[in-house]
């Protein structure tokens, strides 16, 4: 079976080197991201997690392009980005399929823009929707399906171009519980089959652990890097590996870096005693989850 | 058995499409969704029958009370302040109607008028839209255009008659302008709200796609606006007829506009009422048409 330009293999390294970003607001200028590095090396599934409003999606869309950093260097393959291309796929935390085309068109629409002419695009997309169990949706249009299958295709879309990086900025993030381990699940095998490098942003920890080669843990604002942790599981991953004390162990020492990092973004004062004073009881989780 | 989890979950707000546990092997691939429809509709067919009907009937029943009213308060003559002395009686507009009917002058009436409005609204529409479309997506042809429009947006087109008069050579030109000029600011502005309210994610993720700036304003700015052009294509049609009716009694030699107005001052009551029906009749049509057209070429919005 051959699936046209998405089995390519690609190289896809991404190096961000000495990254800052400064918002303009009203209340002046806020530092969103503090010299940061991070590298994706070809076909390595990286995630970048921590706590609400740290900077994460501001690096991840640099890498996309649409941001430029004021200081430091994005580059893919040794180019610097100097916008969006397709180069860079993207499924982003909100649904972005287009309402007005059918599943089939959506996918199709980066081989459109390519000038693939419309027969060969047609099949390309139907082996991508086959391959990810959609081909009976083709015709619908987004509007008549669930969350899931909506990112789904999302994904299939950013890949269906054959990109050298595929980014994703918190997909899972409005799905129940349920539907997104299935779709971590199939995130996982698109990845195996495809090949491409992903760069992955999360705040939740299982979530990070469970897909990544390796997470790097940011601080609160201004973000930078604080942690960079090598995830040894084996693959293929089973949800049920989510039980492991291996698991478990990465889990608790996610657990102490980012809960740090999620009180200093709520407030310094804050501390475990003043928190049970307020009847607020962590379980171990980060007080951006609990809250 | 990862499989059957994964149908679960994902289908369960996809109602019937569990019913085909074959689903995602993607070899029936077209069965599924085609089943779906079928149950989906043998389920829901009849109460929205119902439904349809019901309100139907209730309209028939309405429309027949009006009717009715307005019968009894014309043959007996009510004078409450509120005169129907000379106000004609169903029966009588309908012989009125049926002279007219058999009398190619009134067709010409009719024909005239909208022929007057296809020209001026289409016009209109050619204009506003793209003209909407290209506010909404450079800033400077935005600051340009909006201070003018915005002054002359709020003079009824009615009171362009006489201007219209002195600026165009013909008579046909000046109420055709009169249309133009009614449509014209309800298509501007629902185009240009449209633009606005263009989710920027679908344009991110366009170029994310690869797609240039020509590529996202004809797939992306264009298609999302749509809906909004519609609704301002459908406010333009109903402004439209109001500034032809209105022009066409003050300037006029046909139409039907000209043709109420004639009826009055020839002192044919049943006449006037006929040509208020007919202007009725029409702009429900025109905006019935729009809708339709819209519906046609927007399948995705139908839900």
């Amino acid at each position: 079976m051959s699936v046209a330009p998405a089995l390519l293999v690609n190289k896809g390294k991404v190096t961000v080197t000495d990254f800052s970003l400064t918002y303009d607001t009203a209340d002046g200028p806020v530092e969103a991201v503090a010299s940061a590095s991070i590298v994706v090396n070809p076909g390595e599934f990286v995630s970048i997690i921590g706590p609400s409003g740290c900077g994460k999606s501001t690096l991840l869309n640099a890498v996309a392009g649409f941001l430029k950093p004021i200081t430091g260097r994005v580059e893919v393959d040794g180019e610097e980005v100097e916008g969006p291309s397709a180069d860079r796929g993207m499924v982003f935390q909100q649904y972005s399929l287009f309402p007005w085309k059918t599943v089939r068109e959506n996918v199709e629409f980066g081989l459109k823009m390519k000038g693939m002419d419309r027969t060969t695009r047609e099949q390309s997309a139907r082996t991508l929707l086959g391959l990810a169990g959609l081909l009976a949706f083709e015709k619908q249009y987004p509007e008549s399906l669930s969350g899931g299958m909506k990112q789904r295709v999302g994904i299939i879309r950013a890949l269906a171009t054959g990109p050298k990086v595929l980014l994703l900025d918190e997909p899972f993030g409005s799905l129940d519980a349920q539907t997104r381990v299935i779709m971590q699940q199939i995130l996982t095998n698109m990845w195996q089959r495809h090949k491409t490098s992903v760069l992955f942003v999360t705040h939740d920890i299982d979530e990070a652990i469970f897909l990544s080669d390796r997470v790097y843990c940011m601080t609160a604002r201004p973000g930078a890097i604080k942690a960079e942790i090598a995830i040894p599981l084996a693959r293929p991953r089973q949800p049920s590996m989510m039980m492991s004390s291996e698991f478990l162990a990465l889990r608790r020492g996610f657990m102490g870096l980012i809960r740090e990092e999620s009180l200093k973004a709520i407030g310094g004062e804050l501390n475990d005693v003043a928190l049970q004073g307020l009847g607020i009881d962590l379980r171990g989780q980060s007080l951006a989850d609990v809250i | 058995m990862k499989h059957a989890a994964l149908r679960q979950t994902e289908s369960a707000t996809q109602v019937a499409a569990s019913a085909t546990p074959a689903n995602t092997s993607g070899h029936m691939a077209q069965a599924p969704p085609r089943r779906r429809g079928l149950a989906g509709r043998a389920t829901r067919w009849p109460s929205l029958r119902r439904g349809e009907l019901r309100s139907v009937v209730i309209g028939a029943i309405s429309l027949g009370l009006v009717l009715l009213a307005w019968h009894l308060l014309t043959t007996y003559r009510v004078s409450a302040h509120v005169r129907f002395v000379n106000v004609p009686s169903p029966g009588m507009v309908f012989e009125s109607l049926l002279r007219a009917v058999r009398d190619p002058k009134f067709f010409n009436h009719v024909l005239l008028s909208c022929r007057r409005i296809f020209i001026g609204f289409a016009i209109a529409a050619v204009v506003a839209v793209p003209l909407g479309l290209l506010m909404g997506r450079f800033r400077l042809v935005r600051d340009i255009i909006f201070p003018v429009s915005e002054v002359l947006r709020p003079i009824p087109a009615i009171a362009w008659v006489p201007m219209s008069i002195m600026l165009w050579p013909s008579n046909e030109e000046s109420i055709v302008f009169i249309t133009y000029l009614g449509s014209f600011f309800p298509i501007l502005l629902n185009t240009l709200h449209g633009m606005t309210q263009v989710d920027p994610v679908l344009v991110r993720a366009a170029q994310c796609l690869g797609a240039r700036e020509r590529a996202i304003f004809a797939e992306v700015y264009f298609p999302a606006t749509l809906p909004h052009i519609f609704t301002g294509l459908t406010v333009g049609m109903g402004v439209a007829w109001v500034s032809l009716i209105a022009a066409e009694m003050i300037s006029g030699q046909y139409g039907i506009g000209y043709f109420t107005w004639e009826a009055y001052s020839l002192v044919q009551y049943s006449d006037i009422v006929l040509g208020m029906v007919c202007i009725g009749v029409l702009g429900l049509g025109s905006s019935a048409l729009i809708r339709s057209v819209g519906r046609a070429i927007m399948p995705w919005s139908r839900s």
